[in-house]
């Protein structure tokens, strides 16, 4: 499925400093039952956000007003858990397209990317750096140039860059995936298999 | 001349790579593809909105697992839902000539279970599903790991994904367990000793006198859980047990081509010398029957300890705390003791033959408690035969058990099998995440021992206790 280019974001964020957020925290289960994919974002932490009656927690962040922007931040190891790709679909479409994190589950990331979400891994001092922006003024903005493989918290200009391959990079920055990379190559994929024992 | 030590899954990764982007992901060939009605439709749309066909029909297979009843599957799925999850898996494999097994069908099961069982999941293989458990089939000396939407998408469409090769972790455990020790308390202990997060980043393979000498049954517990602290997969290199497993199931090599198949897989072992980038080594008589007390399967230690006490600081405290709370419990707490409402033996994880007779070995004789609620859920109808054959479902009756039909049930509670708000369910699933078995749930990952023990005392209990 197609998603818009990612050059530069320049965005407030929304602070989530929890560690180890899984994907059924993210998307729980039961709503997976869906077989297109619409309205994921509707129910994004959906028992976070909403008690058992559906009324919103006041106490988590995305019920808060004062937040809010494309880029989530995250504590350590965000996404970990099920597979589900759902959990990056409703992070996108509720929205985001960038998620800040000290470390990610491997999954997720891949996952994001071909979603078109950029995950940004940070070092856990310079996630703090963030947080404490975010605390000093919700309306802190974050910049996350792609080209470049920085992220800067605009008003002090503290900046780290962050690792991504050189493939995916010029995916996200044109908005292709790889499954038009894959059709391209088809023969060889074909004359490959034909050796394969399987 | 000699050649460069390898490892296993360098072996077996190299060997499917089509084709290497400089500073990019490897084009992957995938062996076999495994899919389910939760993961796959939005998939087959994406197919049908780019006009494109599946390339190789007969390496997937489909079965339906996450949605299912457990209870009733001769009648209509009743929730609409999960019902048309269901017809689309059916129609989608019809009309792309994938082979189904539906609700209903003799081979249905979890598709972690049926894989193995049926011969389809061999040695050497490259094997994908988008679960993430799907590591399981690492148990044979394959390369198998979850993947996204998108990734079932590709393999549907060109049969490869595209994937950085990640970096190699071994972890042996040597020595003997104790009594009462499971597969699945040796994966507990060794996720409780790396965290969650410990192993991501990495593929693991394990090794070591314990890993050896355990069943095919035990080696997928153990596989199925890598995922759990942060690894992609698990393999264990293939040898006699692994053989013996495979040879005359159904879709396994027969003749000639056994033969050939045999040579190659002997083939498929860590060099002597070969290197890894991390290496850990426990002693298996460390290992008491464990269960976890948190919301991350890394929050786990022996039955017999208390909760530890936070050591950390910052977010690191503040997510502890909330786990705990979460969970009503307290630092310094004992786990015996600790009154269970629920008791779920089943999932690809703890759903296979080996487990209930574990359960049943404990429950002979004795009574269901009368305030415990046990769901006993076969990982397939093979299972469930065998539970029939081997006398275990007379043992369960007469305990006060009722057995359920297959399907993955409470461990992902997508279905009707859903732990109630704050009520405590002992679980041998793989996963104790808030809300993973329903909403508000509280699980406590366990083995089948330890199952069978809460659900016949009705508390938290040691069930070297209740062994002879
Ligand atoms: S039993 Fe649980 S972990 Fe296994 S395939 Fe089903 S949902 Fe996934």
């Amino acid at each position: 499925m197609a998603y818009d280019k990612f050059t530069t974001l320049k965005s407030t964020a929304v602070p989530m400093p929890i560690e180890n957020v899984d994907t059924d925290q993210i998307i729980p289960a039961r709503f997976l039952k869906a077989t297109e994919r619409k309205g994921f974002g509707d129910n994004l932490f959906r028992d976070w956000r909403f008690d058992a009656n559906n009324q919103p927690r006041q106490d988590f962040v995305l019920n808060n007003p004062i937040y809010s922007g494309k880029i989530l931040v995250a504590g350590k190891n965000f996404g970990s858990g099920s597979s589900r790709e759902h959990a990056a679909w409703a992070i996108y479409d509720y929205g985001f397209r960038c998620v800040v994190s000290s470390f990610f589950a491997d999954i997720f990331k891949n996952n994001s990317l071909n979603v078109g979400i950029l995950p940004v891994q940070v070092s856990p001092a310079f996630l703090d750096k963030i947080f404490s922006a975010i605390e000093k003024d919700p309306k802190a903005e974050l910049v996350v140039d792609l080209q470049a493989q920085t992220i800067t918290i605009a008003a002090t200009g503290e900046s780290e860059s962050f690792d991504i391959n050189s493939y995916k990079k010029h995916n996200l920055t044109n908005g292709y995936d790889d499954i038009d990379y894959l059709q391209a190559m088809k023969e060889d994929i074909r004359s490959f298999a034909a050796n394969s024992p399987y | 001349m000699s050649k460069i030590p390898s490892t296993l899954f360098d072996k077996v990764w190299d060997s499917h790579v089509v084709r290497k982007i400089t500073d990019g992901p490897d084009v992957f060939l995938i062996d076999r593809h495994f899919i389910h009605e939760v993961t796959s439709p939005v998939a087959f749309l994406g197919l049908e909105s780019r006009g494109l066909k599946v390339m190789f029909p007969e390496k997937t297979f489909a079965t339906a697992d996450h949605n299912t009843p457990t209870i009733n599957q001769h009648l209509p799925v009743t929730d609409p839902l999960s019902a048309n999850q269901l017809k689309a898996l059916e129609t989608n494999s019809a009309k792309y000539g994938i082979s189904h097994w539906g609700l209903g069908n003799p081979k249905n099961g979890i598709v972690h279970v049926v894989g193995p069982e049926n011969g389809i999941t061999l040695p050497g293989m490259t094997i994908v599903c988008g679960d993430s458990h799907t590591s399981t089939h690492g148990a044979f000396g394959a390369i198998a790991f979850g993947i996204g939407t998108s990734e079932v998408e590709m393999v549907l469409s060109s049969q490869c994904i595209m994937q950085p090769k990640p970096k190699k972790m071994r972890i042996k455990v040597n020595g003997q367990p104790g009594k009462g020790i499971t597969p699945k308390d040796v994966i507990l202990y060794i996720i409780s000793q790396l965290t969650a997060a410990g192993a991501t980043g990495y593929f693991v393979e394990y090794a070591g006198d314990v890993f050896e000498q355990m069943s095919m049954e035990g080696r997928m517990t153990v596989c199925n859980m890598s995922i759990e602290m942060g690894a992609r997969g698990g393999m264990i290199a293939p040898d006699e047990t692994t053989f013996a497993y495979i040879k005359g199931r159904e879709k396994a090599p027969k003749g000639a081509d056994w033969d050939k198949a045999l040579a190659y897989w002997k083939t498929l072992k860590t060099d002597e010398g070969a290197a890894f980038d991390k290496e850990y080594i426990y002693n298996a008589a460390d290992i008491e029957p464990m269960i976890t007390y948190g919301t991350n399967p890394g929050m786990g230690m022996g039955i017999t300890q208390h909760i530890p006490v936070t050591q950390e600081t910052g977010s690191g405290k503040a997510s502890y705390e909330k786990s705990l709370q979460y969970m009503g419990f307290h630092e310094e707490d004992a786990m015996l003791g600790k009154k269970v409402d629920y008791v779920f033996i089943g999932s690809c994880t703890n759903g296979r033959i080996e487990d209930f007779r574990a359960f049943a070995s404990i429950v002979k004789g004795r009574k269901k408690a009368a305030h415990v609620t046990a769901w006993i859920v076969p990982g397939s109808h093979i299972v469930e035969q065998q539970i029939r054959e081997e006398g275990i479902l007379d043992i369960l009756t007469d305990a006060g058990f009722e057995l359920r039909q297959p399907g993955c049930s409470a461990c992902l509670a997508m279905n009707d099998d859903k732990i109630p708000a704050g009520k405590y369910a002992v679980s041998t699933s793989n996963r104790n995440f808030e809300g993973r078995q329903g909403p508000g749930s509280r699980t406590m990952l366990a083995s089948p021992l330890v199952a069978a023990a809460a659900a016949v005392t009705g508390v938290v209990t040691d069930p070297r206790t209740l062994m002879a």
